[in-house]
């Protein structure tokens, strides 16, 4: 088993589809940085907002009011320079603390996509993508026809991951039979053309799309690992990316998505797709580099292990939900960082009470006097951000000289095309309540019963 | 050759997704699938317009009674003219939930019916004698809330408020903010009546500008914060420390609020299930709507609550700044059954129809 092991982490693999994959990831992640900032979200999401959730653990990262432009700066500089291959382990490294940094500003905009960029990135700091086709390489000189086949297979089992994990989730009975969530989704398409009015509309269509998703993401990294599947697999892919772009406002993910999925191709692709960018831009070797065999890592001891452990925790993370009672649909405890990727639909609709507990004197809160719409939207189905919520609502009004302040919560949640149900006790204080890792008893359990993974 | 195909596929696939644009299509292919354009229609033409018709006339007719009324300072003809602004006031609970066109672009409901009515401002307009009444800072100074005021609170009793206008400017406000109500609502109907309704009828992508959107988004607005917070909640004091008596509906009129609220009500409902204004007929709407989606338990819910809410309001006193003052738990109770149905249209309904809501601009996953 160790010789094996050794044996594998000593094969070696041509470095084109490391470069190709290092130029798309900074690229795409250049226009996303571009995008976010014309949508003017940076400012909607980052420096309006009085009040941002924060992720438990991390409450000491501070927004940054008008800086945060600058930290988007700094994290669209690093996109560019990683796709140019200069500086890259500086400009990865930047990357990946600011865009996590951003992301950890604010929970509202947790998105699976934003999570498998950020640990995307942090693997690709091990990884060397700047041996091949690079700044980096043509300014030393040296650039390396080969390195580890671990480092790109790393790269194709982290998608391998995201993919399995979203078929997974998808195992249950609400998608599984009774199409649902699709079943709300799709048949609001009505204005595509040609299939809105009739094939979204229809049954057995819904049903077909839940279970033809739920197969397309078990399967796909084994067609496309297998190469007689392979270009077939690809187009795939490209179809379900963009068919889910076209009905869903799922921004960046598709593209991101698609442009990873080429890494599973051979070395003979990139090369084609190098040359072609050569043509394209006009580069020409200006002066000769030495083309060495093969790419050997430094401290291999130190960055095998951290590259495991990280690779074992992706694949451990998404089942922490085994360790909550309760529906983990309604409960949410365990529900992020485990690609469950457009998987339900949940509306609720949540409101405050702040009582004094000696003279049973209250009123309720508006939201929108602390919350953008967006941020009420989040909150009012997701448990972590009700405590959170709740205990801004205390402190502010503590502030405000009121006294003995309790919080309580009346909360109604729709689940998948259910009647709305009360989701919290609204007789527990909720500012005397502790966030934590444990069950929160306060969620009122789900009435009905959705079985599967 | 695969690879090639492939291309060529990605990039007319890619150029078709690439339109993340605002587009309005006109809808009309043929279909076998609920016709939105149907249920466009029946709240056009038989709820909004009629109504809006409606309060036109109401309006005509306080127009000519206010003329008749300063011409003819009497107790009478300011009987009269109190009746007729009950009747505008009554029929205009009809329109307020439809804030979307041209209502939305003038801020119809803005320069209609804010409330409390600041009668600093209003007091100091009169003395003033120059105003723009469609300026934002008056919006507190205008409308049938400052009618309000000035048929019923402007002196202590009735004989006073006669004498009050024998005052020319009292007369010159009082006549320039009923006509500028009729005005407005007669911009607005126009509006309906020549090319907005066609266009209406027709725009039915789902997008946040399309026509049923907005609908939808302005009445869960409405019911949410116009009728359950403003009618109810505020004055009840479930937003504040202590119960606001003072800014009931028709404040001056006291005894006007009860029937105000539950005219709203009832329009709010109608309009759910597609009753037209001027007769019993339901046409397509949103319970049709619900039910071609196969959610007929909603509709049941939405109805149940709905009737539930009328129940309490039915139990209250007509003045419902008594009521407040007397005893506020009815009014809370009153409030908690108006907020059920809160929950079931903006959770439960929205949910169902999917609808591309106007807050939610960000990406989703």
């Amino acid at each position: 088993m160790n010789n094996t092991l050794k044996t594998y982490l000593n094969l070696t693999t041509n470095a084109a589809p490391l470069a190709v994959f290092r130029i798309g990831f900074g690229l795409l992640m250049f226009y996303g940085i571009v995008r976010y900032w014309v949508k003017g979200w940076i400012e909607t999401v980052y420096i309006q907002p009085k009040f941002h959730f924060k992720y438990y653990g991390f409450e000491w990262v501070q927004t940054l009011g008008n800086y945060t432009y600058i930290l988007f700066i700094i994290c669209g500089i690093a996109s560019l320079l990683i796709a140019f291959g200069f500086k890259y382990r500086l400009a990865i490294i930047a990357f990946f603390l600011s865009f996590t940094y951003i992301e950890l500003m604010e929970k509202t905009t947790y998105l699976n996509h934003y999570y498998f960029i950020s640990i995307l990135s942090f693997l690709m700091i091990f990884l060397p993508a700047n041996k091949y086709f690079s700044v980096d390489a043509y300014r030393s000189n040296i650039q390396y026809q080969n390195i580890p086949k671990w480092t790109i297979d790393s790269i194709k089992l982290l998608l391998g991951i995201v993919y399995f994990y979203a078929g997974l989730a998808k195992i249950n009975s609400d998608w599984l039979l009774r199409a649902q969530p699709l079943k709300t989704w799709l048949p609001s398409k009505y204005d595509l053309p040609f299939i809105g009015e009739s094939v979204m509309q229809q049954n057995w269509f819904h049903y077909a799309m839940s279970w033809s998703g739920m197969f397309y993401d078990l399967l796909i990294p084994f067609f496309l690992l297998y190469r007689k599947t392979r270009t077939v697999a690809f187009a795939f892919v490209v179809i379900f990316h963009i068919f889910t772009r076209v009905l869903f406002p799922i921004g960046m993910f598709p593209y991101v998505m698609i442009v990873s999925a080429l890494i599973f191709f051979d070395a003979k692709l990139h090369l084609k797709i190098i040359i072609f960018i050569k043509k394209l831009w006009r580069i020409s070797s200006a002066k000769a580099i030495e083309t060495k065999e093969a790419f050997q890592l430094k401290n291999k001891k130190i960055i095998l292990p951290i590259i495991g452990v990280f690779l074992v925790l992706q694949l451990l993370i998404p089942f922490r939900y085994l360790l909550y009672p309760g529906e983990l649909f309604w409960t949410e405890e365990g529900y992020r960082f485990s690609w469950r990727v457009m998987l339900i639909e949940k509306m609720g609709n949540t409101t405050f009470k702040i009582v004094d507990g000696k003279t049973n004197a209250f009123f309720y809160v508006n939201n929108s006097d602390f919350l953008t719409p967006l941020q009420e939207k989040q909150m009012s189905f997701q448990p972590d951000f009700i405590i959170e919520y709740a205990h801004y609502l205390g402190n502010h009004f503590k502030n405000q000289g009121h006294k003995n302040i309790e919080v309580y919560a009346k909360s109604y949640v729709v689940l998948n095309g259910r009647l709305s149900e009360p989701f919290v006790d609204e007789t527990v204080n909720l500012y005397a309540e502790k966030e934590s890792f444990k069950p929160k008893s306060w969620i009122l359990p789900f009435t009905d019963d959705i079985k599967g993974l | 050759m695969i690879k090639r195909l492939i291309v060529v596929a990605i990039f007319s696939l890619a150029i078709f997704a690439c339109t993340e644009s605002d587009d309005v299509s006109s809808g009309n292919e043929t279909n076998d699938t609920f016709d939105r354009t149907a249920i466009l229609t029946n709240i056009a033409d038989n709820i909004i317009i009629p109504a809006y018709q409606d309060l036109n006339a109401d309006l005509i007719t306080l127009v000519n009674s206010k003329d008749a009324f300063i011409a003819n300072v009497n107790q009478a003809n300011l009987n009269v003219l109190r009746t007729d602004w009950f009747n505008a006031y009554k029929t205009y609970q009809a329109v307020q939930m439809f804030q979307i066109g041209k209502a939305k672009e003038l801020l119809f409901e803005e320069q209609i019916n804010i409330y409390p009515t600041n009668t600093t401002d209003i007091e100091n307009n009169i003395t003033s004698g120059t105003y723009d009444l469609s300026y934002v800072d008056n919006n507190d100074a205008v409308g049938f809330p400052a009618v309000d005021y000035m048929l019923y609170g402007v002196a202590n009793d009735d004989t006073a408020i006669v004498n009050v206008y024998t005052n020319t400017n009292y007369k010159t406000y009082l006549s320039d903010l009923i006509d500028q109500m009729q005005v407005l609502n007669n911009t607005v109907l126009i509006d309906w009546t020549s090319n907005y309704r066609d266009n209406f009828v027709l725009n039915t992508a789902n997008v946040e500008s399309g026509a049923l959107n907005q609908l939808l988004n302005a009445f869960v607005f409405y019911y949410e914060k116009r009728l359950r917070a403003e009618k109810v909640g505020i004055p009840a004091g479930v937003f504040s420390s202590t119960p606001l008596p003072s800014k009931v509906e028709a404040f001056y009129k006291e005894d006007n609020s009860k029937e105000l609220l539950l005219a709203a009500l009832n329009a709010v409902q109608n309009t759910f299930n597609g009753k037209a204004y001027a007769s019993n007929n339901e046409g397509e709407s949103y319970k049709t709507y619900l039910i071609a989606l196969n959610r007929n338990d909603l509709v049941d819910a939405i109805n149940t609550r709905f009737n539930a809410a009328k129940q309490k309001v039915q139990n209250l006193d007509t003045n419902l700044k008594n009521q407040v003052e007397i005893d506020n738990t009815k009014m809370t109770e009153a409030y908690d059954a108006i907020q059920l149905a809160v929950v079931s249209l903006k959770s439960d309904m929205l949910s169902a129809f999917n609808v591309s809501v106007s807050y939610a601009d960000a990406d989703g996953d």
